[in-house]
């Protein structure tokens, strides 16, 4: 079983968010990161999908429909080895909270309802620590879906999983996909230790939560900024 | 224009037994891909290792000529081919600015879009595949630089067992000789100065090539394949290796 950070002896914690688009999850860990900042503490954020290296192919990959559930897999763990290794170790053995905007089981999730082996993309990631926290914000699926799809956004083809040939409508591809994917989430959450959060909560009330929780956690005066 | 015809009609036309490959069962690695049915995988995939200057291209071009000639489709597959990520992959290899992880990730990545769109696809329409190099270099390479041997191996689950693997085995100290003769150069890849193993290129190519080779023989317990000695004539190893294409087309491979 692979070890979290702290008991990796990293000076550095990693706190992960992990949920359904539209769980509101993004918000609450931006707010972590203002408090954090506020605090004096070395922070860093960190969002899935978005090593520069990587980028281009994963886009003319999205944008062409190239993907296989195999490439698509691969395509993401490269990005995430990317930061992984050049940016979030780095700031972790220097001290810093790290935040990440999901983390290894989004891909877990993702990848296994696209159908590739767990066990395969398991692996495939098990160079990564685990985090020191991971908050699953976990709403109602239904409450996910209207907050992405009142906006009526055009949705993209592998954000809508229409490379999974659920239904040939995006909306209700994306609706059979999200379904899916939450199971997944759920799947994991005792065995990774998500701290489940009522996503169905206002904003104020779930942030305190947070709070709270990272508080009792992690004593922030050991993460501040030399001056 | 009556004369020459006949001439040639005397002589005929060079008799060429067309084969018709025998089918043979088809396994992954590991885990394999999903929604891939084996048994309509009726071609052949060969493929053929080793260094660069090991002799490679020149034996795959040869066995395409000697294929097609035998009535046999081929297609060819190589590392750093696939439209998905080629272009970058070789940008980012320029700057030498990926970690080891990232990297061999960005080669599996590049490998598996060619096992699904090209590879799988030949061979389910019957085609012999020439891979020129598949997984082992990847795990060899990966390998020098410290990769966990287990981690390589579940990554490369997807792949296919090749009907064939053969590895040009070529000494270091020829290599170098085969380099300078083509290129007059060395590859800063192919000399594994991103290892910091000596600011030397030359000793460094050396030392880097010693590894690989070491590496290879690791691999080559596990995957059992073909090791062929590379120091001979092309002619000679090509008839090598065309001898043990039969076989495999025959099915007993």
């Amino acid at each position: 079983m692979t070890k979290t950070f702290a008991e990796q002896n990293f000076p550095g914690r990693l706190i992960a968010v992990e949920g359904l688009d539209g769980s509101g999850k993004s918000t609450q860990i931006y707010l972590i990161k203002k408090w954090l900042e506020l605090e004096g503490v070395k922070v860093f954020f960190s969002e899935w999908n978005s090593s520069t290296i990587v980028k281009t192919a994963t886009s003319k990959g999205k944008k062409r429909e190239l993907l296989t559930p195999t490439t698509f897999s691969l395509i993401h763990a490269t990005d995430f080895a990317d930061r992984y290794e050049r940016q979030l170790v780095p700031l972790l053995r220097a001290g810093y909270i790290v935040l990440c905007d999901r983390y290894i089981f989004t891909a877990f999730a993702r990848d296994t309802v696209r159908g590739c082996p767990p066990e395969w993309v398991r692996g495939l990631y098990n160079f990564a620590a685990l985090p020191d926290m991971t908050f699953f914000f976990k709403a109602q699926l239904e409450v996910s879906l209207q907050r992405i799809l009142d906006g009526r956004p055009e949705l993209k083809y592998f954000e809508a999983g229409m490379d999974l040939h659920f239904s040939t409508d995006p909306y209700e591809s994306f609706r059979i996909f999200q379904g899916r994917i939450l199971e997944q989430y759920l799947g994991m959450s005792t065995e990774f230790k998500f701290l489940v959060m009522d996503a169905n909560q206002r904003v104020e009330e779930q942030q305190s939560v947070v709070r709270k929780l990272v508080q009792a956690k992690l004593n922030l005066a050991d993460f501040k900024r030399e001056i | 224009m009556a004369a020459p015809n006949r001439k040639a009609k005397k002589r005929g036309p060079i008799q060429r037994n067309i084969v018709v490959p025998a089918p043979s069962p088809k396994r992954f690695y590991g885990h394999g891909l999903p929604g891939v049915d084996r048994n309509r995988l009726t071609g052949k995939l060969i493929a053929v290792e080793g260094a660069d200057g090991s002799g490679r291209s020149t034996q795959i071009a040869r066995l395409v000529h000697w294929l097609e000639g035998n009535g046999n489709a081929t297609v060819e597959v190589g590392l750093k081919r696939s439209t998905l990520v080629s272009e970058e992959l070789e940008k980012a290899q320029e700057g030498n600015i990926l970690s080891r992880t990232t990297l061999s990730l960005f080669y599996a990545t590049d490998f598996a879009d060619q096992l699904e769109n090209i590879i799988l696809p030949a061979l389910k329409a019957g085609f012999v595949v020439l891979a020129d190099r598949y997984i082992y270099t990847l795990m060899a390479r990966d390998m020098v630089r410290g990769m966990n041997e287990a981690w390589l191996k579940n990554l490369y689950g997807i792949a296919l067992v090749p009907d064939a693997v053969f590895y040009l085995s070529v000494s270091p100290e020829h290599l170098v000789q085969r380099t300078f003769a083509k290129n007059f150069a060395l590859d800063y890849w192919e000399s594994g100065m991103d290892l910091g193993l000596s600011r030397d290129m030359f000793d460094s190519f050396l030392r880097y090539q010693a590894l690989v080779e070491e590496q290879f023989k690791r691999l080559q317990s596990t995957y059992h394949f073909d090791i062929v000695d590379g120091h001979r004539s092309v002619d000679e190893i090509n008839k090598e290796l065309r001898g043990k294409i039969e076989l495999v087309m025959a099915g007993r491979g």
